[in-house]
């Protein structure tokens, strides 16, 4: 299986990081990196990462079936996590995940039919104190209303990138 | 950009840096005394690091609070094992997110506590565990250690001292338990995170069963002031037995949540008024969860007390993680409890009968309570549920569950009863909380 050369650099570098009868700590790292490229969890990328670590298929998929950030199907190009935990809850994460659902049609972990947007129900994301927070792929936004919600999410949906729309930015560098 | 205003009544110790301009740059870390307490800590010896630690009253900002000198000194000196320094960037307790910020604004600050971890042990290697969601903090800290390497203060004769370390990020990629030291372990090494049988500690037989150092992002960033400026001067700072500031992460109902850093004994209505401008709306305080969603709640007139570790356990709370949920007259008890046990059901291992059982029938007991299919004897049963499962489970995910539900079974029976009506919940409609 081929890889960009970005991800080859980053897998070698991934495999020094431990001792050498260690490489088996690069697994998880390899595939949540070779997810992004990859799109999710393929039989050709779990037989490939089992067999640059020394392990068989069937350990990886026994280890990647555990973490909830590894997919067996592919999400959407952007991956819209919105979370209902405790600090989220108490300010309307519940009223940010029902009119995402309702406004894409889509449940948990589902995808739209193009495949441009997914959505995730997700646990405690960190930004309990800029409270309700979304993630969409790997940046955060936070203090989320309904309508940056909407606007973010009709936006993803019409083909823009997060960059494209106005009035709702992340907050990570 | 920083995340929320800060406070004046802020003591900055750790945070000092936030918002200085290039915050993580190497540059501005060296002119701010950074790296000074490393190269200190290169001229004294591995007992005189762990007293002067000792000595601050510094106690693991994870969640447990265990005395973070006294966890070193546990390392075997004379160990023919390679020994190493494990960094918990796992953050997931929910209502916890200052670690995040420890590492956004100042990964130097977090790199030379981890440095002088090494010198008092006698490690020559560490990593950092971040949560897969931190991906950007991954990428943070990896270029500050690209610059650390670049500077000399990572490597294999640093500073041209003779002292060899090496420091790399590890990625984790979703899951609470792995915040757990035995389960990081077990990820850490590529496999399912199921917690280790202990004894032996992580000290004795950690990463790849060699002694290994294990603490929390805030605790190795309380390293540096500790050494610069003495265990004495950190002690000072806090209570007794509870040395110095530490960042509580306010959340819930306030006018102003945030994370600021405030000395260890900080008053909690203090806390909810002063710091984080009062109840939203001019509504009643309720309840608090004062460390994060796996602590006793307290009642709102339980909460004029000094947030210490020592206070919140005679309390028969927990300080935990710093995670301070503030919750008002309008909050369901019941939903809030069904919420994190809907976390706890989502988040168990499975490896313990008891613990993957008990958070999934209280999950499905609570949604069924909410509702408002609920019978009087299942209010006794949710609490004896968790009863059960305290101290039963193979690792404390299982108490971090019993404890809220015990705790807001306890003390909100009223409330419980208030859904024993047959219609749904009686907060559906003065609350933002309403039925799932
Ligand atoms: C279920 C569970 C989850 C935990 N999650 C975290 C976490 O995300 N971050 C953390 O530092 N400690 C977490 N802990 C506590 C760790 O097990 C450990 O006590 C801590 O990292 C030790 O560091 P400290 O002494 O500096 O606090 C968790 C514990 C349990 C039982
Ligand atoms: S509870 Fe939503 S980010 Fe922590």
């Amino acid at each position: 299986m081929t890889f960009s050369p970005e991800l080859e650099a980053r897998f070698e570098k991934f495999l020094t990081k431990y001792p050498p009868e260690r490489k088996r700590s690069a697994m998880i790292p390899m595939l949540i990196y070779a997810q992004d490229e990859v799109g999710s969890m393929t039989d050709e990328l779990i037989a490939e990462v089992a067999k640059r670590v020394g392990v068989t298929p069937l350990q990886v998929n026994e280890v990647l079936t555990y973490y909830s950030m590894l997919h067996r199907k592919p999400m959407g190009k952007y991956h819209v996590q919105v979370c209902t935990n405790i600090s989220c809850l108490l300010v309307g994460g519940e009223e940010l995940w029902r009119n995402a659902c309702k406004k894409l049609g889509i449940g948990h972990k589902e995808v739209t039919a193009d495949g441009q947007v997914s959505l995730e129900e997700v646990e405690c994301m960190g930004a309990c104190s800029w409270a309700p927070a979304v993630q969409v792929n790997y940046d955060f936004y936070h203090d989320v209303t309904p309508e940056q919600l909407d606007k973010l999410i009709d936006g993803l949906a019409a083909g823009k990138t997060p960059a494209e729309i106005h009035g709702v930015e992340r907050v990570n560098p | 950009m920083l995340y929320n205003e800060p406070s004046p009544l802020e003591v900055k110790i750790l945070t000092r840096r936030f918002g200085l301009p290039n915050s993580q740059s190497i540059d501005t870390y060296l002119a701010t005394d950074g790296y000074k307490a490393f190269e200190k800590a290169i001229g004294m010896s591995q007992d005189d690091i762990i007293n002067e630690v000792k000595a601050s009253g510094l106690r693991g900002r994870g969640g447990a609070g265990f005395p973070t000198g006294m966890k070193w000194s546990f390392v075997p000196r004379n160990s023919p094992k390679p020994k190493y320094i494990m960094v918990n960037a796992d953050e997931s307790e929910p209502g916890t997110c200052k670690d995040r910020l420890l590492m956004e604004y100042d990964p130097h600050q977090l790199i030379e506590g981890i440095l002088i971890a090494g010198l008092a042990v006698g490690s020559q290697q560490g990593y950092i565990y971040i949560r897969g969601e931190y991906r950007y903090l991954i990428e943070v800290m990896d270029r500050a250690i690209d610059e650390a390497y670049a500077r000399g203060y990572l490597g294999d004769n640093i500073l041209g001292r003779g002292v060899r370390f090496h420091l790399a990020t590890h990625s984790g990629a979703g899951a609470y338990e792995c915040g757990e030291e035995s389960a990081l372990l077990e990820s850490f090494e590529g496999k399912r995170g199921n917690p280790r049988i202990r004894p032996p500690f992580p000290a004795v037989a950690g990463a790849y069963q060699c002694p290994t150092v294990l603490n929390n992002v805030e605790t190795y960033c309380a390293i540096p002031p500790i050494i610069l400026q003495g265990g004495a001067y950190f002690a000072g700072l806090g209570t007794p037995k509870n040395g110095g500031t530490r960042l509580f992460c306010l959340s819930g109902h306030i006018n102003k949540p945030g994370v600021y850093e405030l000395p260890m004994g900080f008053n909690l209505m203090r806390m909810i008024n002063e710091v984080g401008g009062g109840m939203k709306g001019g509504k009643k305080l309720k309840a608090v969860i004062p460390g994060g969603s796996s602590c006793p709640v307290l009642k709102a007139d339980e909460c004029d007390l000094a947030m210490d570790f020592d206070t919140l356990a005679a309390a028969k709370s927990m300080l935990g993680s710093g995670g301070v949920v503030v919750m008002d007259e309008d909050t369901c008890m019941v939903k809030a409890l069904l919420r994190i046990m809907r976390f706890y059901a989502h988040e168990s291992c499975g490896w313990c009968i008891p613990c993957r059982e008990g958070t999934t029938w209280l999950r499905k007991l609570l949604t069924r309570f909410h509702e408002g299919m609920g019978q009087a004897s299942d209010i006794v049963l949710i609490g004896d549920l968790g009863k059960n499962m305290l101290g039963r489970t193979f690792c404390p995910l299982g108490d971090a569950a019993a404890l809220p539900t015990i705790s807001i079974v306890e003390k909100f029976r009223d409330e419980f009863e208030a859904h024993l009506n047959g219609e749904p919940c009686p907060y559906e409609n003065r609350s933002r909380l309403v039925a799932a």
